[in-house]
């Protein structure tokens, strides 16, 4: 098979996002993972297909040179649902936003969760209804003045780690759009993975909520106030790597290498295969200016995935049967005669 | 008393009992009997929504009625010339049911007081109170014979009370001259291996029932019905919702494509999808989805996969599935939806029957949205529509509604087993070549039938991206005004066009006349009843059924505007006919709708008829 360049990747269409917008470097990540994936898996350009519900993010699977299908707001995890049972040998990857996958399609996000159907969701999450432009999602925060919130919402935001991991999710990983390394990092391991995998994008509004993101992705702070976690890495961060994450007691902790008598050896080793999800919850959860917060795979185990399950199932069936055809199907059971 | 047998031509009998007493089960082997002995039958279950109502009130009565006949069984039957209570509750749900002169079957030990005055009576003589006593009654103490039966069995009181039902079934057995052997083989191959201590009360204690009625000195006469003459071959039994999978499964075969079926349980529907689950092993996908949205649109995934995908449903469900029909109508894809129809609007009577969502099938979405709608109106005949309307799917890429009806899905009938090999080849338009640019332009029509090619994930070269959003042949974004007319027109154009493939209307009588009635789905054997009655009375009028609705079928102008009226038959206030009016101004049109939960009765179709001529 030949080698696949990002070139390979790109339509021929104009992409329409504004100028700045986050969503920009996500796409260029994923045009750059897919020839890595392609190499790691083996997998031909055609076995790609790449869905999307409504939303600016969801414009994404025009840019691809792949199969695509831009669906309605929302159902984006269901169409991708049908498309890998109904052919597992496929590749999915979902691009969907917040309001997109957490709103309107709350309810088919959980369930793929659930079920671990094999595909890939890159959940593009910027706080905000962009298409729209500007009204509050369901991960704005507390307080937030948007143009159906002129006096700020009272309405508490989901995390997406904690929603999948509460869903019994396999994968889970977090980024900001600017990590084009990391990102393309993050895309390959949820490729790797057998199960559903979701990558949660911090993007950038431009437009209706820029700078959302600065406190934690600004280049002067972002060391200091993110960690990226890494599979049997320490979990360490900040500009002279020098802190680190600690247990105390039941609740995780920031230190200081050197200070409070904390060596190297009392850093957390980051487990993204454990199988227990308390400590995924926990880095799931830190929120700055408390916790650095947390970015790479924070979660990636193996369970039986649902395209998996139908088709041993049918196999098995399939090998006891004893009916092989429509004719011997309507001719079984209780018939009789008329002579 | 002089005990005489009567030879009857057809007989309608009605089980009834509380939910829990089997009524369903003592009905379906009542009806296979039949069907085995050779008898024409159809059979209608009318059950209440409630799984376990009560015990003792009208609320939690289950009925299922059976027409036996040596010829032209056509509906279940307006009356019943037999029926069966096993409560005073199920008597006081069914007497209206009754022909005048009913035979009425009590179980004594059920008709005490507390029960009399639990089913909401207000004497202690139900039988007057609901007047009649025209009706020959025959009280038979059937719990007490029941336990009297199995006292040796070994059996507990509960599970000896739950065989009340087969004691029954062994009266009725007596009573219409049927024989047992058939429903032995269902007891030792239900009971056989599992268990096998249950063979042999059961089989004792259906004997034990015919005997008594054979003993019964109260039993003055005995039914005999002729077997019919059905044509040869080999037949089965088969219910609409069971029917509507076969069909799907058989489409599959044909076009060799797996089949992906997405839905949701809803009643009177959900008995598709589990059939559909049951034939795995036949290549079928069934994924029970977490919504209505989630199952149409998981079939709309697997249809662009390249399946033969389907999602069933019924009204509720329909509408929630609107938005993304249209998805489906915009990315050209092939999809059958399948409703089987209930009483609405809402959740409205959830086991009852109507035919009230044709125009939420034709019309019921945002833009210029049209999908071709075809209906069943048999039992067994939703095997062939089923199978037509995916063979319209895959052929024409278009999502199919097909409209079916509790009626029909719960409904059984007799059927002559078809060969597959009668059944023709189904052909998707794959994609083959690419356009002279090198790329697949997904929206390229052919120019005689205006279908797309299909170009499926994993092709090679072949890819493409569709969607929700308007787009030119080429697969770009298009908000240009021109190529919206454009695609508008031909989408709706495409559809059209299905009518140059299906076949035309058949007119039963004369082609031109004063009255043409006119039906569509699970009314066609009432109004072949009624329309039958109406001829033996010697008048003369045509018929026509509407197997195909949207887009008629290419005769309907000629044949509508060869008559000075068309009545319009139909379990709705008018829906048909108002599409019909829509369609063909010039046509007379006149509507005989109704909107009660329940199917026609022949005798108000016959008054209806009447009226026109």
């Amino acid at each position: 098979m030949a080698t696949l360049s990002f070139k390979d990747f790109k339509s021929n269409q104009e992409v329409r996002w504004c100028p700045g917008c986050g969503d920009h470097a996500v796409l260029a990540a994923l045009q750059r993972a897919l020839p890595q994936v392609s190499q790691a898996c083996n997998y031909a350009k055609e076995r790609y297909v790449v869905v999307s519900g409504i939303g600016c993010s969801s414009r994404l699977p025009y840019y691809m040179d792949t199969y695509g299908f831009h669906s309605i707001h929302g159902r984006a995890t269901a169409i991708s649902t049908g498309i890998k049972v109904a052919n597992p040998w496929l590749t999915v990857w979902q691009a969907c936003g917040d309001g997109d996958a957490l709103a309107i399609g709350g309810n088919h996000f959980i369930h793929a969760i659930r079920r671990n159907i094999d595909i890939n969701i890159i959940l593009f999450n910027n706080k905000i209804y962009g298409l729209t432009k500007g009204q509050y999602s369901p991960t704005s925060k507390f307080g937030a003045i948007t143009k159906t919130s002129p006096y700020g919402t009272v309405e508490h935001p989901f995390n997406p780690g904690s929603l999948v991991l509460g869903a019994k999710g396999t994968f889970f990983a977090r980024s900001l759009d600017v990590e084009l390394a990391l990102n393309q990092e993050i895309m390959t391991n949820a490729a790797l993975h057998d199960g559903t995998s979701v990558m949660e994008m911090l993007t950038n509004c431009v437009i209706f909520n820029d700078g959302v993101y600065k406190n934690i992705s600004d280049s002067s702070v972002r060391a200091d106030r993110t960690i990226v976690l890494r599979h049997g890495e320490k979990m360490i961060f900040g500009k002279n790597k020098d802190k680190g994450l600690v247990l105390d007691g039941m609740e995780l902790k920031v230190v200081t290498i050197g200070q409070d008598g904390y060596t190297i050896d009392d850093i957390l080793v980051h487990d993204a295969h454990a199988e227990n999800v308390g400590i995924h919850m926990m880095l799931a959860e830190m929120k700055y200016p408390d916790f650095p917060v947390a970015l790479g795979v924070i979660r990636d185990v193996k369970d039986v995935t649902y395209d998996d399950g139908v088709r041993d199932q049918v196999k098995d069936i399939t090998a006891k049967a004893k009916i092989h055809c429509m004719d011997e199907l309507l001719n079984s059971g209780s018939t009789w005669e008329v002579k | 008393m002089q005990h005489k047998v009567i030879d009857a031509k057809n007989v309608v009998i009605r089980f009834a009992g509380d939910s829990g007493d089997g009524m369903q089960l003592t009905g379906t082997l009542f009806a296979n009997t039949s069907a085995v002995y050779g008898n024409e039958l159809s059979t209608f279950p009318d059950y209440p929504a409630e799984i376990r109502a009560p015990q003792g009130t009208v609320s939690g009565v289950s009925g299922y009625q059976v027409h036996i006949g040596s010829k032209e069984v056509n509906t279940p039957g307006d009356y019943c010339d037999m029926l069966v209570a096993m409560n005073p509750a199920a008597l006081k749900a069914n007497a209206k049911w009754c022909k005048r002169t009913a035979t009425i079957l009590i179980d004594k030990d059920a008709f005490t007081d507390a029960l009399i005055e639990k089913a909401g009576f207000k004497t202690k003589n139900p039988f007057t109170e609901l007047g009649l006593d025209e009706c020959k009654l025959i009280i038979a103490p059937i719990t007490t014979l029941t336990e009297e039966s199995l006292k040796d069995s070994g059996m507990d009181k509960k599970s000896i009370d739950r065989c009340k039902n087969m004691f029954t079934l062994g009266i009725a057995y007596f009573l219409f001259d049927r024989p047992l052997e058939y429903t032995f083989e269902y007891i030792e191959k239900k009971f056989g291996k599992k268990r096998p201590e249950m063979v042999e009360p059961n089989k004792k204690v259906l004997q034990d029932g015919y005997n008594y009625a054979a003993n019964l000195q109260m039993i003055a006469d005995t039914y005999h019905i002729a077997p019919a003459k059905l044509k040869k071959g080999t037949y089965r039994n088969i219910t609409g919702n069971q029917a509507t999978a076969w069909g799907l499964m058989a489409a599959a075969e044909k076009s060799g494509l797996p089949l992906f079926c997405g839905s949701y349980p809803i009643t009177p529907a959900t008995e598709i999808l589990q059939e559909l689950a049951i034939h795995k092993y036949l290549g079928v996908k069934t994924l029970q989805a977490e919504d209505e949205i989630a199952a149409i649109c998981m079939a709309i995934g697997a249809a662009f996969a390249g399946n033969l995908a389907v999602t069933t449903t019924s009204g509720p469900g329909l509408s929630l599935k609107s938005e993304a029909l249209g998805l489906a109508v915009m990315t050209e894809l092939p999809l059958v939806i399948v409703d089987v129809q209930r009483a609405g609007p809402s959740t409205g009577i959830p086991t009852k029957t109507e035919q009230t969502d044709l125009g939420q099938a034709l019309y019921g979405r945002n833009g210029e949205c049209p999908i071709p709608v075809l209906a069943s109106h048999s039992p067994s005949n939703c095997f062939d529509t089923a199978f037509n309307a995916a063979k319209i799917a895959l052929e024409h890429m278009t999502p199919v509604i097909l409209l079916s009806e509790g009626f029909l899905g719960n409904g059984s009938e007799p059927w002559l087993i078809p060969r597959m090999a009668d059944y023709p080849e189904i052909k998707p338009p794959f994609a083959t070549k690419l356009s002279e640019d090198g790329t697949f332009h997904p929206f390229e029509r052919d120019p005689e039938t205006l279908v797309r090619k299909w170009a499926i994930p994993g092709q090679k070269n072949f890819e493409h991206r569709v969607g929700g959003l308007e787009k030119n042949h080429t697969g770009m974004l298009s908000s240009d005004p021109a190529n919206h007319q454009r695609m508008v027109d031909e989408r709706a154009a495409k559809v059209q066009k299905i009518a140059d493939f299906i076949p035309e209307l058949q007119i039963d009588g004369p082609e031109k006349g004063k009255l043409l009635v006119v039906g569509w789905g699970g009314t066609y054997g009432h109004i072949l009843s009624a329309v039958s009655q109406v001829r033996e009375a010697g008048k003369t009028l045509s018929r026509a059924h509407f197997d195909y609705i949207m887009p008629v079928p290419r005769n309907t102008k000629k044949v509508l505007e060869g008559f000075e009226t068309v009545l319009v038959c139909e379990l709705n206030s008018g829906q048909f006919a108002g599409y019909l009016r829509t369609l063909f101004p010039k046509a007379n049109i006149v509507s005989f709708g109704k909107v009660q939960g329940q199917p026609f009765l022949v005798n108000e179709l016959v008054d209806a008829i009447n009226k026109e001529i």
